[in-house]
């Protein structure tokens, strides 16, 4: 091989009638140069065969661009999802073709469902060989249609560069989403005249957020002013739109209780005082309670998830929806609303705020309080302040909130552990909750922790999850042990996988179908990476366990071993509606 | 929210590229909702593509369907509407054994009253052709049988929307500020034996 600028070097010609100079440089050196152009300064990744003239070009670059060696394709994806979802910034993968592409699956899938913007580049064999079967060759652009935002096949090393900017352009832009681009050998190591990478701005096809309908505004303004139970419940909308201080200036000058969805959680501080909690099936008594009771729904950037609906047919039938949404397709698709308020929230939320009175409502809020009285009384207090039996997972929560000062991001899997950590934390800033939340990925945790600390450095990331999660994507220690990103690992042992084996005591009778499942020592297996660890069974050493977590330099595991058969409560049953909410089993 | 099915036809207007007919198939089909009818091809202004597709569905589901069409990034305009807002035609060819049609028809009287034309006549067989609505070529379909009937086809449906103005010119117009950039096709795939491989 020649010179180390093997992608770029060659010749710069200076034709004299051109204005511009062109420079001879590959396919992969254009990838580059637009990462380069993008800022992106993080890329998780795993080579192959399809893409190695990709990451011969990078070979030049790995000083700006920091490389994370993943251990798996999965691992790759969830982290550049952590990544994306502290960070703001759109995560970039690298991955090979065929199985190196199909890893990336699962990935998609949950950011797509999530809205998070990614851009995924994967290796695809020479163009002369599609659909021959050639060694790990795959479809993946028809694979993965249905779970990206946009994806698109380069055969020619000249549409990598508009190609790669029309990817970052739609992955960040009005809802966000994931992007694959699938780009064949040939291309990549193609010669080419380059001039300078441009960004896009503009696809004539595409419109990223919709007019805003002033007429609209108006009428949600005065359904604001004149109800008398409104309710506002709000998602990940207020934060992938950067509209955290519009939506708080919204919800102080209304006076209006307040609650959020799991992908909303942490836009506003969980402590404030206009906060009622989370919705959905496993969120808190008084939000879901008095959804059916509210005469205003003030829906911000969420979607109606049948998880946070329960029965549509029982949902806030008596009230009057407003919907804002910065996707029109959201509006109306679960719920109707009475009133649609297209448009970005970072923009139509000002507009609204200007025209709504500044209101307390002080008997409405007083029903909430009660609510949260009660719930506080039969399930959180005995709940995280045990003072018998096994350890809950709840009072882990409970300490590490203590320690943290609700500071930590605070990553979750799917689960028991995920409700729990997501009805029991504090979290004081914004960006602060990352969780699987639509698609439900087991094994999200630890990878998305791992791109979590790379997006926030200077924060304290906790990856928790539960004994199943916690080997779904375990070759990720691998990556840790290598790059030594500083995550924190709680693993919520209760030997079952416990979500559906609540479900199967709940609904099935008890029937606990392969749902006991066994677990290597996790202690002992972090050792075999290099990582610390250590394992609590009595609540006297969970406080110390704790500190002695945070407080080691590097990643650190914790096991904690929690009661075996704990359900999580409050419940909205399947097949029922919100305010049908129970509070224990008994009541099912 | 209206429950009822009735028949839908949606006109989809979207750039000429690679891949788009999966990406709007695929919206009926993770759905679940079969289609009746399904045509493609380019419209009057150049670089833009025209979808008509038939699906019987309830308005609420059609509906929601045309908002996530649209969200498809080479997608400019969804059109949805019922069949007394639009005309309508198919086209089909119907192949019957001369022998028989001459023996049996009087074939300048069968072509009249169902409006059919003459494509092909040969010794062995001919071919006649209707254009028309479902019920025309289907009750042609159904007298042909008695003669013999060797072959029939029929095209998807195309429509015209009676009261939009389409977006003929606002097309044309974006086509003149924003041009199509050209999509590069695979050139590669009879050349397998003159490529480098690895």
């Amino acid at each position: 091989m020649n010179s180390k600028n093997n992608n770029m070097n060659t010749l710069t010609i200076n034709k004299e009638t051109a204005t511009v100079t062109e420079k001879l440089v590959s396919g992969s050196f254009t990838v580059i140069d637009a990462l380069l152009k993008e800022n992106v300064s993080t890329i998780f990744g795993y080579p192959g065969g399809a893409i190695m003239p990709i990451y011969d070009a990078l070979y030049d670059f790995r000083k700006e661009l920091n490389h994370i060696l993943v251990r798996h394709e999965q691992g790759a994806i969830h982290a550049a999802q952590g990544y994306s979802r502290v960070s703001g910034k759109t995560g970039v993968v690298f991955a090979t073709s065929g199985p190196g592409a199909t890893n990336l699956v699962t990935g998609l899938a949950d950011a797509m469902i999530d809205s998070t913007p990614l851009v995924c580049i994967t290796g695809q064999v020479f163009a002369h060989l599609l659909g021959t079967d050639a060694f790990q060759e795959t479809d993946i652009i028809n694979i993965t249609t249905p779970v990206t935002k946009w994806n698109y096949q380069v055969t020619d090393a000249t549409e990598i560069s508009t190609v790669l900017a029309k990817a970052f352009f739609i992955a960040k832009t009005g809802r966000p989403g994931p992007v694959l681009i699938d780009i064949t050998k040939n291309a990549q190591l193609q010669m080419l005249n380059y001039q300078e990478y441009q960004q896009c701005n503009f696809i004539r096809s595409y419109r990223p957020t919709p007019e805003i309908r002033i007429e609209y505004v108006a009428q949600a303004a005065k359904a604001i002013n004149e109800a008398k139970k409104p309710f506002i419940v709000y998602g990940q909308g207020v934060i992938l739109g950067n509209a955290e201080k519009e939506f708080l200036h919204f919800m102080e000058k209304s006076g209006i209780p307040t609650a959020w969805t799991i992908m909303g959680m942490s836009a506003i501080p969980t402590n404030h005082p206009l906060a009622v909690g989370m919705l959905g099936m496993h969120g808190n008594y008084g939000p879901n309670l008095y959804t059916n009771e509210c005469d205003v729904l003030i829906a911000i950037g969420m979607r109606f998830d049948d998880r946070v609906t329960g029965r549509l047919d029982k949902y806030a039938r008596q009230a009057k929806i407003i919907h804002l949404d910065i996707d029109p397709a959201e509006i109306d698709k679960n719920v109707l609303a009475d009133i649609p308020v297209w448009g970005d929230c970072k923009d139509t939320l000002p507009m609204l705020t200007e025209l709504i009175d500044q209101k307390t409502h002080q008997d409405w809020f007083q029903k909430f309080r009660e609510a949260k009285a009660i719930e506080v009384e039969r399930l959180i207090q005995p709940e995280l302040f045990p003072t018998e039996g096994e350890i809950t997972m709840g009072e882990v929560i409970q300490i590490l909130n203590e320690l943290t000062n609700g500071e930590a991001v605070i990553v979750t899997d799917v689960g028991q552990h995920q409700m729990i950590a997501c009805r029991y934390a504090e979290q004081t800033q914004t960006r602060s909750n990352i969780t699987s939340g639509g698609l439900g990925t087991m094994g999200f945790a630890l990878p998305a922790g791992i791109g979590a600390k790379y997006g926030a450095p200077e924060r304290t990331v906790v990856a928790i999850m539960g004994d199943g999660g916690a080997q779904m994507n375990i070759q990720e220690l691998g990556t840790i042990m290598q790059f030594q990103p500083n995550v924190k690992i709680l693993i919520l042992n209760n030997n079952f996988l416990g979500m559906v084996r609540q479900w199967q005591e709940l609904f099935h009778e008890k029937r606990y179908s392969f749902t006991d499942i066994q677990s290597p020592d996790f202690v002992q297996v972090a050792k075999a990476y290099g990582i610390k660890g250590n394992k609590v069974k009595l609540r006297e050493d969970l406080k110390l366990a704790l500190v002695e977590m945070l407080e080691h330099p590097k990643s650190y595991l914790l096991e904690v071993a929690v009661r075996m058969e704990d359900n999580v409560f409050p419940m909205v049953p399947q097949g029922k509606g919100v305010s049908e909410i129970v509070l224990r089993k008994e009541d099912i | 929210m209206e429950t009822e099915k009735k028949e839908y036809t949606l006109t989809i207007y979207t750039e000429n590229h690679v891949g788009l007919i999966n990406k709007i198939a695929i919206m009926f089909s993770r759905r679940k909702i079969s289609l009746e009818s399904f045509n493609t091809s380019p419209s009057e202004v150049p670089n833009i593509y025209r979808f008509t597709i038939v699906v019987i569905e309830a308005a609420s589901v059609v509906k929601n369907l045309v908002k996530q069409i649209e969200k498809i990034i080479d997608v400019f305009k969804v059109y949805c509407n019922t069949n007394d807002e639009i005309v309508w035609q198919q086209m089909a060819l119907y192949k019957v054994p001369t022998k028989i049609i001459m023996q049996e028809v009087r074939v300048e009287r069968l072509l009249r009253e169902f409006g059919a034309n003459t494509v092909v006549i040969r010794e062995d067989y001919i071919i006649f052709e209707v254009t028309g609505q479902r019920e025309e070529i289907n009750s042609f379909l159904v007298e042909l049988e008695k003669y013999g009937l060797i072959e029939f086809v029929r095209s998807s449906r195309i429509a015209i929307i009676n009261k939009s103005e389409g977006i003929h010119n606002s097309i044309l117009e974006m086509e003149k500020l924003n041009p199509a950039l050209k999509e590069i096709n695979n050139e590669f795939l009879d050349k397998k034996d003159q490529v480098f491989q690895m």
